[in-house]
């Protein structure tokens, strides 16, 4: 009963090419049936995501554990908010990231849970840069 | 197998039966010479409405299986053809459906009657269990019914719902995968969900029928609490309770039919008339009512995981209640201090349902955590205090002394207690209106305007219709679909009322793509009946290219799939004047509601219109209608408004073309029903006659 050979064939890895993301600008694409947000970070969403100490964090993560070296504007996340399952809205709420509109979770630009029921931050999927307009997911 | 029964037939073939299976006796036995106490109320019957309902269920359900396609890409539309093109599909949808709401009201009503009277004490422990188990797999069964239409709501409520195992630690992810067959809520989940919600009611039967088992072993509680002592305190099964059941029932499906012919998406979410879209979730994901209490619990509690063992936990502590609460009477009749504390859990049970379904914020958090508290402290505080410290009526000698007593004194206490509680239920319904209110706070409603096809004896003016479809032609087919009326359905009864040449005429004015034909090439012919209005774009995408991003839904069921909060206490009212005209008030709205200029200090996206009535102000629709663009035959004024209005009619009847069917037969029912519950409760009270 565990998913069969289609649907993990289904779910083999993509490629996205990066290069029609402007700054400040995000996409969703579908992987395994989940969304996942690939956001094109300004200067001031990244220093502000870098700016807030680690600690105080419900899930800490540094800002840069989240992305790739070299690859600081770009920020792979998930779009499931870890409460209960809704898809957050990007550019919204007072972090200048996510904000879910089911029970009120907002989370910072590097997707980290700031405010609201959510335990955890938007995960991170398994990616990696082919070339400097290209990733792959999974 | 209580029963006295000797029970021989006469006939010889029945005879050669009987011996080498004695079923007839065991009828006999169990249904027909049981004794059963005399002194049982109506709340008694909610069995036999039980037993009822779950055969109605199975009967509908089985029968809507053979139409249905568990596919993620076929389940919606073919729900939609069950009750569009299935004869009777629409009775049977409807039947079903509601059918679950009237189940899960029954055995709330029969786990209070529980609760009051102590059904759950010595002996009846495991007999109170199995129900509790019966309870647990009615939740599972309905959870996953909801799911398979594959709207909106069942694909976000499966989504969280089946979140809430990833709670669990270690193995919660792992079920997760198992529950959903894949990686996401997706084709694999719909498809076991059906298997299983195919097979969990023959497992409720199984179980309901250790249920009776388990009754008859230890023989039916009664109001008063006392046992049976002797055959003064019986009477027969059969023709006694039979024909109280029979009228219980018949009453009940007065209740169940309103439901059926008069408000059949009342109890529903507006929602689930849109086809499930993974990318989209809903601005409020809301579960059946009969889940509501719970789904406030669990958000009660800030933490996932505790949240979770809360949640089961208030369904779990039912099973331990013969053993929280050791008190030796039975009968809330008789336990003056317990009966307050009775109440009082109804009201908090009604105010988490109506928690259940407010956003989690403010004021509704706090009173969602103490209301936690109050269920909580109902089973684990309450009970076994008062086992301790309570001091009881005198109890009746006996049953048959109980129904002596009965005709001079209780009517004014049980009176008492009754009027409270309705009270308390009216308030608990209007709050839980009031609810709704503030999620439309935002949102500007929409005039009422009036229906031809409103209320009871509601027809669509074919005029309308017609000029609706002349509209639609003229100018929303070039951007939204119509892809679930064909054009044999405008000849149909109930409908515009075209006739044969006049459909064959009208599909034959489209070009159908068609093939492959023998040279494998795809080719065009004229439309027939058949075919269905063509879509003005191949796929979604190019219709988001050509409209700036936002694709027009398909107009087949828009008059359903939209709606509004009407707020306390409309929407009580709304159940009884039988208000359902949202949909089509909410397109008259959008159409009539183009602003030139949004209003000062409001702004609006680029490329969006300022319209009053679309949730959130910016539409990326133009304004579509101006007067004069199109022109009527009959003479009916060639204006906004109209247009507003016909269209609005003309969809409405594209959503529900089978309407005026269905309230014909629901007068006819409920004439026959009124009768019948008529005839059956004379035929009761003749029964019963003997017996006082």
């Amino acid at each position: 009963m565990n998913p069969d050979a289609a649907t993990i064939a289904a779910g083999a890895p993509i490629e996205v090419d990066l290069s029609p993301i402007a700054q400040g600008q995000d996409i969703k694409v579908f992987w395994r049936g989940k969304p996942i947000y690939i956001m094109n970070r300004t200067k001031k969403q990244i220093e502000e995501a870098r700016a807030v100490p680690v600690d105080s964090l419900r899930d800490p993560q540094s800002d840069e554990s989240r992305v790739k070296t070299g690859h600081d504007n770009w920020l792979v996340v998930i779009g499931i908010c870890t409460h209960l399952g809704c898809i957050p809205i990007a550019y919204e709420g007072n972090y200048d990231g996510f904000f879910c509109p089911c029970h009120g979770s907002q989370y910072d630009s590097s997707g980290r849970i700031r405010q609201g029921p959510a335990p955890l931050n938007l995960p991170v999927p398994p990616y990696q840069f082919v070339s400097d307009t290209k990733i792959q997911i999974g | 197998m209580s029963g006295p029964s000797d029970y021989q037939p006469s006939h010889p073939a029945l005879k050669w039966i009987e011996r080498r299976l004695p079923i007839m006796g065991f009828v006999h036995s169990s249904f027909v010479a049981y004794p059963t106490p005399r002194n049982l109320n109506y709340w008694w019957t909610f069995g036999a409405i039980l037993s009822f309902m779950l055969g109605a269920q199975i009967l509908t359900g089985v029968i809507l299986a053979m139409h249905y396609t568990p596919n993620a890409d076929l389940a919606f539309r073919s729900v939609e053809l069950i009750v569009r093109d299935v004869n009777y599909g629409w009775l049977l949808r409807n039947m079903h459906a509601a059918g679950a709401s009237m189940f899960f009201f029954a055995v709330y009503v029969h786990m209070f009657r529980g609760l009051y009277y102590g059904s759950y004490k010595e002996p009846r422990e495991v007999l109170w269990i199995l129900g509790v188990i019966i309870y647990l797999l009615m939740m599972a069964t309905g959870f996953m019914g909801y799911v398979l239409p594959w709207g909106q709501m069942s694909f976000w409520g499966a989504t969280v719902i089946t979140n809430l195992f990833s709670a669990i630690p270690y193995v919660g992810d792992s079920i997760v995968t198992l529950l959903w067959g894949g990686y996401s809520v997706g084709n694999p989940t719909l498809n076991r969900f059906f298997s299983l919600h195919y097979l969990l009611p023959f497992l409720i039967a199984g179980v309901v029928a250790l249920h009776v088992w388990a009754l008859h072993v230890a023989g039916q509680g009664n109001p008063a609490g006392v046992d049976v002592k002797s055959e003064k305190d019986t009477v027969p099964f059969t023709p006694h309770a039979t024909i109280k059941d029979l009228f219980g029932v018949s009453v009940f499906l007065l209740l169940f039919s309103w439901f059926i012919f008069y408000m059949p998406n009342y109890l529903g979410d507006a929602d689930n008339y849109i086809p499930a879209n993974p990318g989209v979730t809903p601005q409020h994901i809301v579960p059946e009512w009969y889940y509501l209490p719970f789904y406030a619990i669990l958000r009660s509690i800030p933490n996932k995981l505790a949240g979770v063992i809360a949640m089961f936990s208030a369904i779990i502590v039912l099973v331990f209640l013969p053993w929280l609460d050791t008190a030796k009477t039975r009968s809330c009749k008789y336990r003056p201090l317990a009966k307050q504390f009775f109440w009082l859990f109804v009201i908090t049970c009604i105010l988490l349902g109506y928690l259940g379904a407010q956003p989690p914020e403010g004021v509704y958090v706090i009173l969602g955590r103490i209301l936690t508290v109050c269920y909580f402290a109902y089973f684990l505080i309450v009970m076994p205090l008062l086992s301790r410290i309570e001091t009881p009526r005198p109890l009746p000698n006996s049953i048959a002394d109980d129904v002596l007593a009965k005709s001079s004194v209780m009517a004014s206490g049980a009176k008492a207690a009754v009027s409270a509680v309705v009270a308390l239920v009216v308030a608990g319904g209007l709050w839980a209106g009031s609810a709704q209110s503030a999620r439309a706070a935002e949102e500007t409603t929409p005039p009422s305007q009036t229906w031809s096809f409103a209320g009871p004896f509601g027809k669509y003016d074919r005029g309308a219709l017609q000029r609706g479809l002349k509209v639609y032609k003229e100018v929303c087919s070039n951007c939204h679909a119509l892809s679930y009326i064909a054009f044999r359905n405008v000849g149909d009864a109930g409908g515009p009322g075209y006739s044969e040449a006049q459909v064959k005429a009208l599909a034959a004015e489209y070009k159908v793509k068609d093939g492959p034909n023998d040279q494998g090439e795809m080719f065009e012919r004229p439309g027939r009946p058949a075919d269905y209005f063509p879509s003005p774009f191949p796929n979604e995408q190019a219709a988001r290219a050509a409209n700036g991003g936002a694709a027009p839904p398909d107009l087949s069921l828009i008059a359903k799939s939209r709606s509004y909060e009407r707020g306390f206490p409309w929407f009580i009212f709304d159940l009884f004047t039988q208000f359902q005209e949202q949909g089509p008030n909410y397109i008259v709205g959008i159409l009539t509601g183009f602003e030139d200029k949004p209003p000062a200090g409001v702004t609006i996206p680029d490329g969006s219109y300022y319209n009053k009535y679309f949730p959130g102000h910016a539409i990326k629709m133009p304004k579509p209608l101006s007067d004069g663009q199109v022109t009527f035959d009959d003479g009916s004024p060639a204006t906004v408004q109209q247009y507003a209005h016909d269209v609005a009619t003309f969809l409405m009847w594209a959503a529900e073309p089978h309407m005026e069917a269905r309230k014909k037969l629901g007068m006819q029912v409920f004439i026959f029903l009124i009768i019948f519950a008529g005839l059956m409760y004379f035929t009761k009270k003749k029964v019963w006659a003997d017996a006082h």
